[in-house]
């Protein structure tokens, strides 16, 4: 196939990518954007195969086949709740693909380049496979925390912005070394010592943030992901993998953006971390405050005798997989005439996004499934609130108390309503590790227990 | 204190200001109450019950009168024709009074009990607030009103309100075409709809749209784009003339369609606007239904009674204007609930006496007669503010506000220079030195970026997820360049490399996409 044909293909996929990612803006459309997007990588590699003639054609589709024979099935099996872990994981192979791509290209690059040219593509070597080796090592670390395999606490090492600091000065000494050097053999060295570094500094970075920010950790990851292929695009001079990577590196760097603002931070607080344990309490809440109790009983009752609910969960119902006993409740309601809507905060979860997710898979219908800011208006008309495993979202101190550590983030006001059932195991803190006022509220409620049982036993009670 | 609940005099009014659950509760903010021998009997709650709940009764009107504080009523006080007396008369000097007035229609109810030294609470004038919501009798009616007008309409309707295929033949749904969608207009909406009656519903404010649609109505609209009507507190506004002229022509052509109409549109201080002139109604199907809950101050339509039904041109005029008083039973309950709220309001101490704290949003609207001085109208408040600040929040004054928005400014409008001068060296430098492969390149990557921005503000929040996994799979497509590499790889290590980068692109290629599809498949409606 001749270049001008191939280019054609490329600006078709460009295209459909585009298009892929404007069909998610509504539900509708959603899934017809998804065909886009795999048409676009179709015809992308279609076009790149009919391009390379005969050499390595054979290994190219053995490579692709085996590929997609171990992605789909693990897409099919994984979990919902599952969700984040996966994405993460997608994204460490991203990275690691970006790395290894940036050493061949080193190694045998496939266009002679001379002059300032040939220093630029240097630059754009080392930049992907230093953006590849962070995404990689850091994917990988939360693909961990967010599976329960690492500690999902905050490792704050002492003087780690220093750390950061040198491992930073020594990449881009050992740039300097790389761009200068005409010997193949020193220059591999220099890449292999920078991937070594940048490999820790992932490692390191994503320690150093506290499950509470895992949403942004992932979408920044998702923006990682994308700059080292549009950097690698750069090296080969292929303008389908530019804009492509630049497509997902500002759809991540959006996404954090909209993640970090939910949670009233800056973006480079996030970042550097140690958020997860700075606090272990705030004094505002004295300690002889006593929350009281609901039985399975009392909690119906109040169901019963209310004409509007709204469902308030956060991660806690993805760890109890509760989302099913919700959605039977959610029916179970609305048969009553009971007008049922859930709440979502923007970081509910581990992941932009997750409890839609959830809620979808147990077949709530999405109509009812409101923003923050679509909703926080009808708290004080609403008789019931059900909170399930959320418990920083729903923080009155975020909005009365100045000094807490929370101070200023936008939460779902459900204290404005008449009734408030928070379903909870215990009363540790949530991962801010900011005490919640909200408990000792004199209309709230607690309902202690694993939330899938406790919201059975009410759909069951409910029924009796 | 004692809190005294008369018998209404008003003609055909058969609410009551207090049941005997709310009199319970009066009771405990420290109140004692006297009630008025059968006060309740209409809204069928007998003395006995009101006797059990803690009230004493009053033996007869006169005596009820010289012994009540602070009384609890529905209608506004009048005279009272066996007495030969205004009620107004009757009541202690410097009583208190809670009831509907109407203070913009009646200026010389609020004079007399300014004379008698009586403060006055409107409960129509409470402030549209969410915090009021409890005491808010308007709604409460409006709702009552809403259902019982479609109770009415079905009354004097000929046909089922929902369509029926039977042995005996096929009976069509009937058609309501509802005017106005406050709370009335919902409430009718919704009883039409669950009757089984197709049902639509216009409204000069846009924003009603999907409440209406929410109640299971279509939402009628106009080909008029350019004007909105919502006013204040939102209350509808006075709409311009060419408006006015689509909006005729939409209800005349709605008239010879549909079999019910309920109108409910009402414009705070104005006559109801007539929407339905003689010609709709004469081109009616013979057996429609009018209900026009706007017939108190007017009606919606040219010929309506008030208080009366009316049969004109084959279609009944329904103009009832006592459509609460009709459900008094269930009416006197809300109603009592929401005066029982405001003594809750006015009883901070709950020790049976009435503060009132003109500083109060709340209390500042509803208080019309003050002590001998009339404060109605209340000054203009920032009704259309959303919520007010957050409890507990101390509001910093407004020079540190400033000042602090001034710094904050500053520092903002530094950093953005900064950031501009460094971007604008950044791209002196590229295209000074970079050679031209690379500006090609450069451009693309540059345009995509803004693409990619303007792409994905657009998508929506419960779609994150998605949006991370299809960026995912995408992003596999570096699988483009391994696969080049692969191709014309001439050392085994290369080869290596890039075969496995082939291999773990496409994992993420495949995965991406199908597990995006399978969440995509979950979501519905």
């Amino acid at each position: 196939m001749g270049t001008g044909l191939v280019s054609v293909a490329y600006v078709v996929a460009s295209v459909l990518f585009i298009l892929s990612l404007g069909g998610l803006s509504h539900q509708e459309s959603a899934r017809r954007g998804n065909l886009y997007g795999v048409a676009g990588i179709v015809i992308a590699v279609v076009a790149t195969l009919a391009s390379v003639g005969d050499g390595g054609v054979v290994a190219i589709i053995i490579a692709v086949l085996l590929g997609a024979g171990i992605g789909i099935p693990i897409a099919n099996k994984v979990e919902m709740t599952q969700m984040p872990q996966l994405v993460a994981l997608l994204h460490s192979f991203v990275g690691l693909a970006a790395v290894l791509v940036g050493f061949s290209g080193y190694i045998e690059p496939l266009i002679a380049t001379f002059g300032a040219e040939h220093t630029i593509k240097l630059v754009e070597v080392y930049v992907g496979v230093f953006i590849g080796a962070v995404t990689f090592t850091g994917s990988l670390v939360a693909c961990g925390k967010l599976d329960g395999r690492i500690d999902s606490k905050a490792l704050t090492l002492p003087g780690r912005h220093m750390m950061n600091l040198v491992a930073l000065i020594v990449t881009v000494f050992l740039g300097a070394w790389f761009l200068s050097t005409d010997s193949l053999a020193s220059g591999l060295i220099a890449l292999i010592l920078m991937t070594l570094i940048a490999a820790v500094l992932g490692v390191h970075l994503i320690m150093a943030i506290g499950g509470a920010d895992m949403p942004v950790v992932v979408s920044m990851l998702n923006s990682y992901s994308g700059w080292a292929a549009a950097s690698i695009g750069f090296m080969l001079g292929n303008d389908l993998l530019i804009v492509t990577g630049a497509l997902v590196g500002s759809s991540g760097a959006i996404l954090s953006y909209i993640m970090c603002k939910a949670m009233n931070r800056s973006f480079i607080s996030v970042i550097l971390g140690g958020f997860g344990q700075t606090t272990s309490s705030s004094g505002a809440v004295a300690s002889d405050q006593k929350v009281r109790e609901f039985s399975i009983d009392d909690v119906c009752d109040e169901l019963r005798h209310a004409d509007s609910v709204i469902i308030v969960p956060g991660y806690g119902m993805a760890v109890a997989q509760a989302q099913n006993g919700v959605s039977d409740l959610t029916k179970l309601l609305r048969e009553r005439g009971v007008n049922v809507r859930f709440g979502i905060h923007p970081v509910a979860g581990r992941l932009p996004g997750h409890m839609n997710v959830l809620l979808a898979e147990a077949h709530v219908p999405y109509d009812i499934v409101l923003e923050m800011d679509e909703i926080n208006d009808d708290f004080p008309n609403t008789d019931v609130v059900l909170v399930i495993g959320a418990n920083d979202t729903v923080n009155p101190a975020a909005a009365e108390d100045p000094s807490s550590p929370i101070a200023g983030m936008p939460v779902l006001e459900v204290w404005k309503a008449h009734q408030v059932v928070v379903l909870k195991r215990g009363m540790a803190t949530g991962y801010s590790g900011v005490e919640n006022p909200l408990f000792f509220k004199d209309n709230t409620h607690m309902l202690f227990g694993d939330a899938k049982e406790s919201i059975d036993k009410v759909v069951s009670g409910l029924r009796g | 204190m004692k809190l005294g609940i008369p018998k209404e005099i008003f003609k055909d009014e058969r609410r009551v200001a207090a049941t005997p659950v709310s009199v319970q509760k009066l009771i405990k903010l420290g109140y004692e109450v006297i009630v008025e021998t059968g006060a309740g009997e209409a809204a069928h709650y007998n003395d006995e019950a009101y006797q059990k709940a803690g009230a004493s009764l009053a033996v007869d009107t006169r005596s009820f009168w010289e012994a009540a504080d602070f009384v609890l009523k529905v209608r506004a006080p009048m005279r009272n024709p066996s007495l030969r007396k205004h009620e107004i008369d009757l009541m202690k000097e410097g009583a208190f009074l809670a009831c509907y007035l109407w203070p913009a229609q009646n200026p010389k109810l609020l004079d007399r009990l300014a004379e008698r030294k009586i403060t006055g609470f409107a409960i129509d004038s409470l402030p549209r607030i969410s915090r009021a919501q409890k005491m808010d009798a308007l709604s409460a009616m409006a709702n009552i009103a809403g259902y019982r007008a479609v109770i009415e309409a079905a009354n004097h309707f000929g046909r089922f309100f929902t369509g029926q295929v039977t042995a005996a033949g096929k009976v069509p749904p009937a058609k309501v075409m509802v005017i106005g969608a406050g709370v009335a207009g919902l409430a009718a909406i919704g009883t039409a709809n669950s009757m089984g009656a197709v049902v639509r519903a216009f409204d000069t404010r846009l924003e009603v749209l999907e409440q209406v649609e929410s109640m299971g109505a279509e939402f009628l609209k106009l080909d008029f784009d350019d004007e909105e009507g919502s006013g204040t507190g939102g209350y509808a506004k006075q709409m311009s003339d060419e408006f006015i002229k689509a909006e005729m022509a939409l209800f005349a052509e709605q008239a010879e369609e549909v079999d019910i109409i309920i109108t409910t549109a009402l414009i705070p201080g104005r006559p109801a606007p007539k929407l339905i002139t003689e010609a709709m109604v004469k081109s009616m199907k013979p057996g429609s239904v009018i209900v026009d809950l706007a017939s108190e101050r007017g009606g919606n339509c040219e010929l309506t009674v008030p208080g009366e039904v009316a049969e004109l041109h084959g279609v009944t005029l329904i103009g009832y204007t006592d459509l609460p008083s009709r459900m008094a039973k269930v009416a006197s309950d809300l109603y009592a609930t929401n005066l029982m709220h405001l003594l809750t309001e006015l009883t901070p101490e709950k020790d049976g006496k009435p503060l009132v704290n003109m500083e109060d949003e709340v209390i500042r609207g509803l208080t019309v007669v003050q002590q001998g001085s009339i404060t109605w109208p209340p000054p203009k408040a920032e009704v259309q503010a959303k919520a007010p600040p957050p409890p507990g929040t101390e509001e910093p004054s407004p020079e540190a506000m400033r000042a602090a928005a001034k710094a904050s400014e500053s520092r903002r409008r530094t950093g953005k220079i900064a950031l501009l001068l460094v971007t604008a060296a950044a791209l002196y430098g590229v295209g000074a030195h970079a050679p031209q492969s690379f500006l090609s390149h450069f451009t693309v990557f540059v345009l995509a970026c803004f693409i990619g921005w303007q792409v994905i503000w657009n998508v929506t929040a419960s779609l994150h997820t998605p949006l991370m996994s299809v960026t995912n799979a995408i992003s596999g497509i570096i699988v483009i360049g391994a696969m080049l590499h692969l191709a014309q790889a001439e050392s085994a290590a290369v080869g290596i490399m890039a075969f496995v980068a082939v291999l773990i692109a496409s994992i993420n290629v495949g995965g991406g996409f199908r597990v995006t599809y399978r969440m995509l498949n979950m979501f519905r409606k």
